[in-house]
């Protein structure tokens, strides 16, 4: 009962503001309500037992991704605040392929007779996480640290000045 | 029921917390730097001037509300609400001592010290919203300066913490805590109970942690975010009454905050040979707010691009040397 | 009635769909990125909700999550990159204004 309760809450959480981010005539009020959308999404990492997930979305979505979005939007025209027109002409093709796509996916969802197992995750997320990623996963942890780093290379030489 | 415990709890932290870090936070602070400059401080209010919080905050609390006029005023109202709420939730994992048959901490989660970093970096987005919704070009730049130093120093704040994690296998700090009982010679800072080469990554996992907290917490000397002969009051300019005693009580319960998490985490949380424990983590809390506050009387200003060159140049490889070291040496 | 796999799997669509007419709608470059950021949290709770539902004795679904999460912040960072140098030449972000090929 506390879990459903807790699951509604943390979904309109998710929900609402994420609505006011891809309708919101003011830019920097759209990205402010990124940040209580990702919160919501944390907490229902937390319902699942995803605590490590949890806890490493907050600070890399909310604390560095939120802000980069933040510091663009301040360091380019939308930081003025005036009101231009923020939607496109494509609204209506908009609607019709999301809303469509949207229920094509809830319709797939509640269908399927998904083969669920009952069981507990390990005890200690920290350390399975850890153990597979060294064990199982080495190909993706590695890979993707060559990612981060050609993409930090890469992020500083295009938004470098022209001197 | 779980959830009324929960909210009790809370409410007591926040209570207790924003009385012991504001009130004495701001009267040690004054009271500290008078005597390193030479004079008395606060000694007309109450006692030895004891009562001096008390009345600025009485001071703050019937000053006007004002609301510049460009200003956009949602986002200029939840800021300070921002900054304080995550300085103080970030005391949740804390761990004060044994009392009462149990130890006292609001709640012992298993990524306690992956909490206490996310509730660091929610802090830097209520600086930038407050510095932006001010309308107000000197707390714009001093947003952004604070917002772009603490996101550079977070990165050697979570490789010094990466030090006791690999000597204590766990992310617990009741858990860390607890392996450093026995003898002074078992704290983290002094190698842990293993060999003694581990004493010089935890002395200088310490040193960058405390390098790393002085700037997250915005003092001097990083505080070019806040400096008074440049950018007016930095990203607060515009912020009057109980919205500026909110943004000062989230600023000193992050640096309460990380001088207890150096306490629990280097220093051996409330291990100590004659006092009850709670009184041994209070002293070493206190030892470690006296050195901020006495580093912050001792050393000029950095400038921006000297303060940036330090984090990213200086402690992140050292961070990632000290991370190599430890886990060679551990093994 | 308890809390199943459905419940998140749904919310993951709508969160989808939402990020999916931000893409498609939005003039602003850093609004666009905002929905591409939402569909890549959409199909983070995927995965956590299978790995939750469906195999709890790995964590798999975690260690995918984990590397969305880090390509994610590497294709934000990018992506915002390209926008500031966009910016810096061009003066404008709004990407229904930027349709020529030489400026």
């Amino acid at each position: 009962m506390g879990e459903l309760a807790a699951f509604i809450i943390l979904s309109a959480l998710t929900l609402i503001p994420a609505v006011v981010v891809v309708t919101s005539g003011n830019v920097v009020r759209a990205a402010m309500s990124l940040i209580p959308s990702f919160l919501g999404v944390t907490g229902l990492f937390v319902l699942l037992g995803a605590e490590f997930v949890a806890g490493i979305q907050i600070l890399i979505y909310a604390g560095a991704i939120a802000v980069l979005i933040l510091f663009v939007i301040m360091l380019t025209e939308g930081g003025t605040g005036l009101a231009i027109r923020q939607l496109n002409e494509q609204r209506l093709p908009g609607i019709v392929v999301a809303g469509a796509l949207t229920i094509g996916l809830v319709v797939l969802v509640l269908r399927t007779a998904w083969p669920l197992t009952a069981g507990t995750l390990p005890a200690s997320n920290v350390t399975a996480i850890g153990t597979a990623f060294l064990t199982d996963f080495i190909l993706a942890f590695e890979i993707s640290s060559l990612v981060l780093l050609v993409s930090l290379v890469g992020a500083l030489v295009i938004a470098r000045k022209e001197v | 029921m779980e959830i009324l415990k929960a909210i009790v709890e809370t409410i007591l932290l926040f209570t207790f917390l924003a009385v012991v870090t504001a009130m004495l936070g701001v009267y040690l602070e004054r009271k500290i730097s008078g005597w390193i400059q030479s004079r008395l401080g606060p000694k007309h209010v109450g006692p030895q001037g004891l009562l001096q919080t008390i009345a600025d905050t009485v001071k703050l609390l019937q000053k006007e509300h004002i609301t510049p006029l460009n200003a956009d005023v949602p986002t200029f109202n939840v800021a300070p609400i921002l900054v304080a709420v995550a300085g103080l939730l970030a005391w949740m994992i804390i761990p004060f001592g044994p009392a009462f048959g149990r130890i006292i901490m609001v709640r012992d989660i298993n990524i306690g010290l992956l909490f206490f970093l996310a509730m660091a970096s929610l802090i830097v987005i209520g600086i930038l919203l407050g510095g932006w919704a001010s309308n107000n070009k000197y707390a714009l730049l001093g947003g952004f300066r604070s917002a772009s130093q603490m996101i550079s120093y977070e990165i050697p704040l979570a490789l010094a913490l990466m030090v006791p994690i690999m000597m204590a296998g766990t992310l617990s700090t009741r858990a860390i805590v607890e392996a450093q009982g026995g003898s002074i010679r078992n704290w983290y800072i002094f190698g842990g109970p293993y060999e003694w080469y581990l004493a010089i990554p935890g002395v200088i996992a310490f040193a960058v942690f405390i390098i790393a907290a002085t700037a997250e917490t915005n003092r001097i000397p990083f505080d070019l975010p806040e400096a008074e002969s440049e950018l007016v009051a930095g990203y607060f300019s515009e912020y009057t009454g109980m919205r500026f005693a909110l943004f000062q009580l989230g600023e000193y319960a992050e640096a309460f905050g990380m001088s207890a998490l150096a306490a629990v985490l280097f220093l051996g949380g409330w291990h100590g040979p004659v006092l009850p424990g709670i009184v041994w983590f209070l002293i070493k809390m206190f030892a470690l707010v006296f050195l901020l506050m006495w580093a912050r009387w001792t050393y000029p200003r950095l400038r921006l691009d000297q303060l940036l060159n330090l984090s990213w140049k200086g402690l992140v490889p050292l961070g990632f040397l000290l991370v190599l070291v430890t886990g060679w040496m551990l093994v | 009635m308890t809390v199943g796999l459905t419940h998140y799997l749904v919310v993951a669509a709508l969160l989808f769909g939402l990020g999916l007419y931000g893409i498609l709608t939005r003039r602003n470059a850093v609004a666009i990125l905002m929905g591409i950021e939402l569909m890549l949290n959409a199909a983070n709770i995927n995965l956590v909700a299978f790995n939750r539902y469906v195999a709890p004795a790995a964590v798999a679904g975690h260690v995918f999550a984990l590397v969305v999460i880090t390509l994610a912040a590497c294709e934000a960072a990018v992506g915002l990159a390209l926008v500031m140098a966009v910016y810096r030449n061009l003066e404008t972000i709004h990407v229904d204004e930027i349709n020529l090929m030489k400026w």
